[in-house]
């Protein structure tokens, strides 16, 4: 119990970011009409992407002779960066196609 | 000082997420807010890039490397790929996100230095990121297989509840057992991700290919949350508000994507549409009526009202265009045409509206569901092409069929129907479809890019 309280202490400010960022995300895409769920999906889905910055955090700590680690996270940040390149050209691509037929 | 400033433009790019969001959820704003949020992305690259650290060897050849291979290679494939193929490669994309999680919780464990308590929040957190990772990683690959057509629905565990609580129970208990040793033991936690990606396939291959736009929503949301979780490894606050948003923002998604099928979430992943086709009503032999090209078009181009209900076969068939040609010469010879979209028509909700847009059919004719079904009593005629289960009656008359309850488009309310399908196979759900036996109801088989290309022309010799 007390380690939870001291948890709960020293973390105070990451729980109260994680809370209110659970609900900003719940509150952006409430209403959404249902022309934009595949691109809003996408986007979403490219900025999940971010998960790269963990992976170059990752590769500027490490020991510049551990191959290992260097290859791992050289991989990691090339499947997170897919994620990200990809994700937000394809959902632009999917949007062009909304503005196309406007004219 | 440095540091402080570089926090505060975290912040920015947080700003930029949020503002990026925001805006993709309205249709004039959409594509700026993409772009607004691929700015954030750039900017905390970018910032990461320079963050000052404690042992930095920054390594920056690598970082590059990585960033130019996986650049390349997404903006190819973003480029390369067929409309048709959108809803795979957001699944793949989202697959590949959720890998790098799981490498990074990988490395990380290893990393630990030496006496790290293992019953601590940093154990915790790395578990956490490396164990939802994996599911993201290797459930959207069993999805983008679905999806694709590699990997078969014909696929089924044996009891496939029991086995994914087994899993599940036994990766807990694996945690939990992991972080009581009193020193790090990693071929424990090898053991422990082989066993998370294993759970990742388990979990989405008892789930039918109908479901498939649900689970890549649901996926999503589990890669935001592996992110916040790797984020909570570096304290880095882009990664945990970045990661947590897309993670609440893909569980409303998914949620509203399982209202619009009148199911619970909880309904798709443990019901799933697998092992059905006990449906009542199918024993009985009935026989299908067939039309003829020439036919449907003198019927189509004498009537008032015409309704289309596209589906995925149109997707597949890649119609589109064809499709709205034969719209065009229909308008011209009177006929008043729309489209009657089903919110999960196709393998993702707006697949059909984003289908349609390429094809140039300007965006009023499009009905969504409730519209629709009121026009429908007062429409001549209905050309259902390559879609199925969202114009399937037993979701509203027969209590035994796995779609019971699916709000569908009553198209047996209209004049007469007429269904462009390949062959008399079911539906993506696996399930038989009465309203082909419907009185109304006459068939046209062949592709549908072909049939309707047939049509145009006829259309325009009658």
């Amino acid at each position: 119990m007390d380690s939870i309280m001291q948890f709960i202490i020293d973390n105070i400010e990451m729980l109260y970011i994680l809370v209110f960022a659970v609900f900003l995300g719940m509150e952006v895409i409430s209403k959404v009409p249902t022309v934009l769920h595949t691109p809003l999906m996408s986007g979403a889905n490219a900025i999940s992407g971010v998960v790269v910055i963990g992976a170059i955090i990752l590769i500027r700590n490490a020991d510049p002779g551990n191959y290992i680690i260097l290859i791992i996270g050289m991989l990691g940040i090339a499947l997170a960066t897919v994620n990200v390149i990809g994700g937000f050209a394809v959902t632009d691509r999917m949007l062009q196609m909304f503005k196309k037929k406007k004219k | 000082m440095e540091k402080e400033l570089i926090d505060f433009l975290y912040l920015i790019c947080i700003i930029l997420f949020i503002v990026g969001l925001k805006r993709l959820s309205h249709p004039d704003s959409a594509k700026k807010g993409n772009m607004i949020a691929g700015i954030g992305m750039g900017l905390a690259i970018v910032i990461t890039m320079f963050y000052p650290m404690e042992n930095e060897s920054n390594n920056y050849a690598w970082i590059f490397g990585g960033l130019i291979i996986g650049g390349t290679i997404g903006y190819i494939a973003a480029k390369k790929i067929k409309m048709t193929k959108m809803p795979e490669m957001v699944s793949l994309f989202n697959g590949l996100g959720g890998a790098c999680s799981m490498l990074i919780a990988a490395v990380e464990f290893y990393n630990l230095p030496e006496g790290t308590p293992m019953m601590s929040t940093q154990v915790l957190t790395i578990i956490f990121a490396l164990f939802v990772g994996s599911i993201a990683f290797t459930g959207s690959i069993v999805a983008w297989g679905k999806l694709d057509g590699f990997l078969r629905d014909s696929l089924v565990l044996p009891a496939p509840q029991i086995i994914n609580l087994g899993m599940l129970i036994v990766v807990l208990g694996l945690s939990a057992y992991i972080m009581f040793l009193p020193e790090m033991n990693f071929t424990l936690v090898l053991v422990l991700l082989g066993l998370s990606m294993v759970y990742g396939v388990t979990f989405v291959t008892p789930i039918g290919g109908g479901d498939m736009p649900v689970v890549i929503s649901l996926l999503n949301s589990f890669t935001g949350i592996a992110a916040a979780g790797a984020g909570l490894i570096y304290g880095n606050q882009v990664m945990i508000v970045g990661g947590i948003i897309v993670g609440a923002a893909g569980t409303i998604l998914t949620v509203l994507m399982c209202n619009a099928m009148n199911r619970s979430l909880f309904n798709v992943v443990i019901g799933g549409f697998s092992g059905s086709g006990k449906s009542s009503g199918s024993g009985r032999e009935e026989v299908v009526k067939e039309a003829s090209h020439g036919d449907t078009a003198i019927q189509l181009k004498y009537s008032n009202r015409v309704l289309i209900v596209p589906g995925y076969g149109l997707a597949v068939a890649q119609a589109q265009h064809v499709c709205h040609d034969l719209e065009k010469a229909l308008e011209n010879e009177g006929v008043d045409v729309k489209y009657a979209i089903h919110p999960v028509a196709g393998r993702m909700p707006g697949h059909m509206n984003v289908l349609l847009a390429e094809a140039d059919v300007p965006y009023p004719k499009l009905l969504e569901l409730e519209e629709a079904n009121e026009q429908m009593p007062n429409t001549d005629m209905v050309l259902v092409i390559g879609a199925n289960d969202v114009v399937n009656p037993s979701a509203k008359n027969d209590p035994g069929s796995p779609i019971y309850g699916m709000p569908i488009l009553d198209v047996e309310l209209a004049g007469t129907v007429i269904v462009l399908k390949r062959s008399m196979r079911p539906g993506y759900a696996g399930i038989q479809n009465p309203l082909f036996f419907g009185e109304k109801t006459k068939m046209l088989f062949g592709d549908a890019k072909d049939s309707l290309s047939k049509l145009k022309t006829e259309v325009g010799n009658a």
